[in-house]
């Protein structure tokens, strides 16, 4: 079970970040399970229990909303992003759920090519074990430094 | 002894366009030595900074490290319960004595040498003094009392601190004026805030660029399309502007007709199964839960911008409060930090609301991430503009409070303000 779950979350991140990265954002909703929490914080808001976040999603229709606010409203600098991720650390697993830590880095690479180290950090991730695979609960994308470089606009 | 202030030379010459404030000269954007000048007359000049809320440093003891200007500043709470402010360098040599955002100490001790300083900032330990077997020592005239941490003015209101390093600023609630006084009021009077999270946004841009956005009500509705875009344009809003009489503060505040609102929700409701048949790419949210919000205040004010000049900013777009501060980091970049804000008192469902609603604002924020680029561009845009000038001029020439928010008049006003602190 560990090794199968292990392969499963790892498979999942895989194509997670390529959807990010290099695929349609549309499809990125389709990661996470209808009843899903998504936020983006800092290492040191998640030390100190602090529940604001960058960007709160309590539901997966939140995520296309999000989705649609930066492909049909926001207004920024075209830029994409190249997710690293390191090997998944399965906290807790069973048949029904599993919890596991990754690591990232992000690099964003910007309309004039400069590209520079945007974000690291950690998903905290909940898992919801399926017969088709796995599909976040929760994610909560835990970024190492509480500075963020003039906008985050894709989600991490 | 009379002591006579000697005003450090200006660096920089700028000549102001005869036009006055609708023309700002984009050197101030660009200049070391205006901004270096900045520093002197603004920053340590006779302005409240702000620099944390009172509800950070709660017990004895606790310290949070901040900046005014460049200038590293630490704020504290002594054992007499009171609020301290002073320079984070040390009186010896220069280094900073406190190396964390926030704790709780009893004193602070230099790592490089052991100087030690209360939590009022005084100097109450030399390490070898006296020196060792009596050889060496600090000179026998040495006084611990003229070396204490250089020392800043301390003002609260409704649990926000200011601090200023002159003597000469007038006391804060005259250096704010009564209407901007009675704006924070209405927002932290008597209220306990908690604070909810904190994020810095690094900003590319001289941090005059970020102001000017935070005091434009002519923007909102043209850089920010999320509420037109998913059609939450309120057209029946009410509001208008609060410039105070320097010119440096402002608020920028609009209303819903909560009556009214429903029934244009109810019409919009009705308009939106007819508009699902003739269109189906219209946006629509599909979770509106992110504006859900209740009208804490009670005069269905939905949204309040205020800004005290030289850098401080509260927030209230709905339930989502926050206070912002502003902190130069050369000509090119500005630390945004944000502080998100509930109460004590909130309720988990309004908790969750404020929480919701934060995505509108802050670094990703739906109607607030565009504010993040856009001094960006103006910053690259000047690039070799020479003696190139901005033009200011909807609304008028002149920097005052007006009903209509499509107006520069705030901007015009923090110019007003600028120009009297620089000289210029």
């Amino acid at each position: 079970m560990a090794q199968d779950i292990y392969q499963l979350i790892a498979r999942a991140q895989a194509d997670y970040v390529r959807c990010i990265d290099d695929g349609d954002l549309a499809q990125w909703p389709d990661f996470f399970t209808d009843a899903c929490v998504y936020r983006v914080t800092t290492a040191d808001n998640y030390k100190r229990g602090l529940t604001g976040s960058m960007i709160y999603a309590a539901s997966r229709g939140m995520l296309i909303d999000r989705i649609a606010s930066l492909r049909g409203a926001n207004i920024y600098e075209r830029h994409s992003y190249r997710h690293l991720l390191g090997q998944p650390s399965v906290i807790s697993a069973n048949e029904r759920e599993a919890r596991s830590e990754t690591s990232f880095m992000v690099a964003r690479i910007m309309r004039d090519g400069s590209t520079s180290l945007f974000a690291t950090g950690r998903y905290c991730d909940v898992y919801a074990v399926e017969e088709s695979g796995v599909r976040l609960r929760e994610r909560i994308v835990v970024c190492d430094s509480s500075c963020i470089d003039t906008l985050l606009a894709l989600p991490l | 002894m009379n002591i006579i202030p000697i005003m450090p030379a200006r660096r920089a010459s700028i000549t102001w366009p005869s036009e006055g404030l609708t023309r700002v000269p984009y050197a101030l954007f660009q200049d070391e030595g205006v901004y270096a000048d900045e520093q002197d007359a603004i920053f340590r000049g006779p302005n409240w900074s702000y620099l944390c809320l009172e509800a950070e440093v709660p017990n004895q003891g606790d310290f949070r490290s901040t900046f005014v200007g460049d200038a590293p500043v630490v704020v504290t709470r002594d054992t007499d319960g009171e609020i301290y402010a002073f320079e984070n360098r040390c009186a010896h040599r220069g280094a900073m004595v406190c190396l964390e955002d926030q704790g709780n100490a009893r004193d602070f001790s230099c790592v490089y040498h052991a100087w030690t300083y209360s939590l009022q900032g005084d100097l109450v330990g030399v390490a070898f003094k006296d020196g060792i077997d009596g050889k060496g020592g600090m000179k026998p005239d040495f006084c611990t009392g003229d070396h204490g941490l250089r020392k800043l003015r301390v003002a609260t209101l409704h649990g926000l601190v200011f601090g200023s390093f002159s003597d000469d600023v007038p006391p804060l609630d005259e250096y704010l004026g009564e209407e901007i006084v009675e704006r924070i009021a209405r927002v932290l009077e008597n209220r306990k805030p908690v604070v909810l999270g904190r994020f810095t946004q690094m900003l590319p841009n001289n941090w005059k660029l970020y102001f000017e956005n935070v005091k434009d009500s002519y923007h909102a509705s043209i850089l920010h399309l999320f509420f037109t875009t998913f059609q939450l344009n309120r057209l029946s809003q009410r509001g208008g502007i609060i410039v105070d009489p320097s010119g440096g503060h402002h608020v920028s505040y609009s209303a819903v007709d909560h009556a009214a609102e429903a029934a244009e929700q109810r019409k919009a409701t009705s308009d939106y199964a007819d508009q699902k048949i003739r269109s189906e790419s219209e946006h629509r949210l599909e979770d509106t839960s992110v504006l859900a919000g209740v009208d804490e205040f009670g005069d269905g004010v939905t949204l309040q911008i205020l800004s005290v000049f030289p850098g401080f900013v509260l927030q209230q777009i709905q339930n989502a409060i926050a206070v912002r501060q502003i902190l130069p980091r050369g000509t090119q970049q500005t630390e945004l930090n944000w502080t998100y804000l509930g109460f004590e008192d909130d309720t988990p469902e309004l908790r969750e609301m404020r929480l919701r609603q934060s995505n509108l604002v802050g670094p990703a924020g739906y109607v607030s991430m565009e504010d993040g680029c856009v001094g960006g561009f103006v910053q690259r845009g000047i690039e070799g503009a020479g003696d190139g000038r901005s033009v200011i001029e909807m609304g008028g020439d002149s920097a005052e409070s007006s009903a209509s928010r499509v107006t520069e008049a705030s901007i015009r006003g923090f110019w007003k303000a600028y120009r009297n602190a620089m000289g210029y």
